[in-house]
């Protein structure tokens, strides 16, 4: 279980922008959560894939209390969600080609002798071709980015997904082609996802269950 | 629909970028439309399908590697062909006061350091020449117009709602009150609520008697307020229909167009096989052939877009009906 209990989260002292919040995603579940630009959704994902700290209340993931965020997290809980954010070129280190974004969390966590296997493997799922491969962020489009970010957060298998507005600036295609490659991966691994977007029939359609904020806030 | 004079007529526009090695990418060709007073078309398609370009070709902003053909003459005034005029022509008489740009992620386009009525009152001196208080006023009447509340005139960009930012970047587009509005991707990344206002308030100053050109890739903008719509596929229009045709009745005729709308999620939400092809290494043939269920040998030849008042679409099956 991902559970979020009673989150008040925010930036800075004072004014946070998350209050209350309280959401649970079950293993192999995907739940949309929906609210309108700047209501705090993007925090509480944040929160979500341990990103963030919250001021108050508890994350528990796969049934432990979670204490540490961000590199205070241990490396085991940290893979096991993969997040994938609204802005590939903002998510993206330009210097890298789209092989090396896609192999990097492999590298980091010292499993190098997988990258050939892995990358091959996703950058097929995913729909990129070897000549895509080989470039850089600046020579391809968003949705060909974004296509190796998702690839990118898939790489570790994590048992989590949050994807934040992942297609907001995809057009039609290419939206329900990552989503589709979302859903076999949770078919295949069982993974449990938070989808997070403003888009009401995107995500009715998309998950088994959506909250809209109000509902799992107490006040915003 | 149609007038004697429309207020941008498009023949033939191409744009090649000469890359290094001699190769070259055709990120636009042979893109042919007019547009009307009080009409607005939007030209929607793929990331990376030359959409942006095109509209930078009309800005005449295209980087030095770029060769064009073709025309694009602006009317509503005496007529300029705005791939031909030079620079000096296109900063003094055409830019800001014939075409009126609202730019894609306006929070990015604001100046971050200068708070919007300052932007405004710079914007209005530069165009009018004029100085002391007369331009204070029309700033206000040009916040006005595009619905910017007056009490906020003094915020910087980064204390503005997404909304707010979009309106004041449309303020600025409008300011010179150009004839011709070019749109680029106006609502990508805001919410459902706000796509609609942002549209809705552009199709208000397109029938205040000005012409848009909306170019994104947000289908259900583009149904919202279009007249028309062309779909861009590997730099060419392959489809020029109105948009009731295209969003209702008979629906869109391209299979591209098709595939397109089939992947809305309150549509189908299956994606169209494949990805496009590289600008720099695109077929002889159609393009779209394949990833295209209808393709067959006839393909290898390119099809030809015919514009006229009705649809018109560039494939070789576009009349063969599919029963799936």
């Amino acid at each position: 279980m991902l559970e979020l209990l009673d989150i008040t989260a925010g930036y800075g002292r004072g004014a946070p922008v998350v209050r209350g919040a309280t959401l649970t995603v079950a293993p192999g579940e995907s739940v949309g959560l929906l609210g309108p630009s700047g209501c705090g959704k993007s925090t509480l994902a944040r929160v979500a894939a341990l990103l963030h700290r919250p001021q108050a209340g508890t994350v528990t993931l796969d049934g432990e209390r979670v204490t540490g965020w961000r590199h205070r997290a241990p490396r085991a809980r940290r893979t096991s969600i993969g997040v994938v954010f609204q802005q590939p070129r903002l998510s993206a280190d330009p210097r890298l080609r789209l092989s090396d974004l896609i192999a990097e969390p492999l590298r980091a966590g010292g499993r190098r002798d997988e990258v050939a296997d892995r990358v091959g493997e996703l950058a097929h799922t995913v729909g990129l071709t070897d000549d895509l491969l080989g470039r850089r962020p600046h020579e391809v489009s968003d949705g060909q980015l974004q296509r190796a970010c998702l690839a990118r957060a898939l790489v570790l298998r994590p048992r989590w997904l949050v994807c934040d507005e992942m297609t907001a600036m995809l057009d039609a295609s290419t939206t329900a082609a990552l989503v589709t490659v979302v859903e076999e991966y949770r078919g295949a691994q069982g993974a449990g996802l938070l989808a997070v977007g403003h888009d009401r029939v995107l995500l009715e359609r998309w998950c088994d269950r959506t909250v809209r904020w109000p509902e799992i806030a107490v006040a915003v | 629909m149609t007038t004697p004079s429309p207020v941008l007529s498009v023949r033939g526009l191409g744009v090649r970028f000469r890359m290094r090695g001699g190769r070259h990418i055709a990120a636009v060709t042979d893109a042919t439309f007019d547009l009307a007073v009080g009409e607005c078309l939007a030209l929607v398609g793929e990331s990376g399908c030359g959409k942006s370009v095109l509209a930078s070709a009309l800005l005449g902003l295209l980087p030095g590697n770029a060769q064009t053909t073709g025309s694009a003459v602006l009317g509503g005034g005496p007529p300029v062909d705005l791939l031909a005029a030079d620079e000096r022509t296109l900063a003094r008489t055409v830019r800001g006061r014939r075409i009126g740009l609202v730019p894609q992620s306006p929070a990015a386009h604001l100046t971050p350091v200068r708070t919007v009525r300052s932007q405004l009152v710079e914007v209005l001196r530069e165009l009018t020449g004029e100085r002391g208080p007369a331009p204070g006023k029309a700033a206000e009447a040009a916040a006005e117009r595009a619905a910017y509340p007056a009490d906020h005139l003094d915020r910087y960009p980064h204390e503005l709602s997404g909304g707010l930012a979009q309106r004041a970047a449309t303020a600025l587009a409008l300011i010179g009150d150009a004839p011709l509005l070019l749109a680029d991707e106006p609502t990508t990344g805001l919410d459902r609520e706000l796509v609609d206002r942002t549209a809705d308030e552009l199709r208000r100053h397109t029938d205040d008697g000005r012409a848009l050109l909306m170019i994104t890739h947000d289908l259900a903008a583009a149904e919202r307020i279009a007249d028309r719509v062309a779909v861009m596929y590997a730099g060419r229009i392959v489809e020029l229909s109105p948009a009731r045709d295209f969003f209702g009745g008979e629906g869109p005729r391209h299979p591209y167009a098709r595939g397109l709308l089939d992947a809305l999620p309150e549509r189908g939400f299956t994606p169209i096989p494949g990805m496009p092809p590289e600008l720099g290494d695109l077929p002889d043939g159609c393009a779209f052939a394949a990833r295209c269920p209808r393709a067959t040998d006839l393909c290898a030849t390119p099809p030809a877009l015919a514009p006229g008042p009705g649809p018109a679409v560039a494939c070789h099956h576009a009349e063969e009906r599919v029963d799936a």
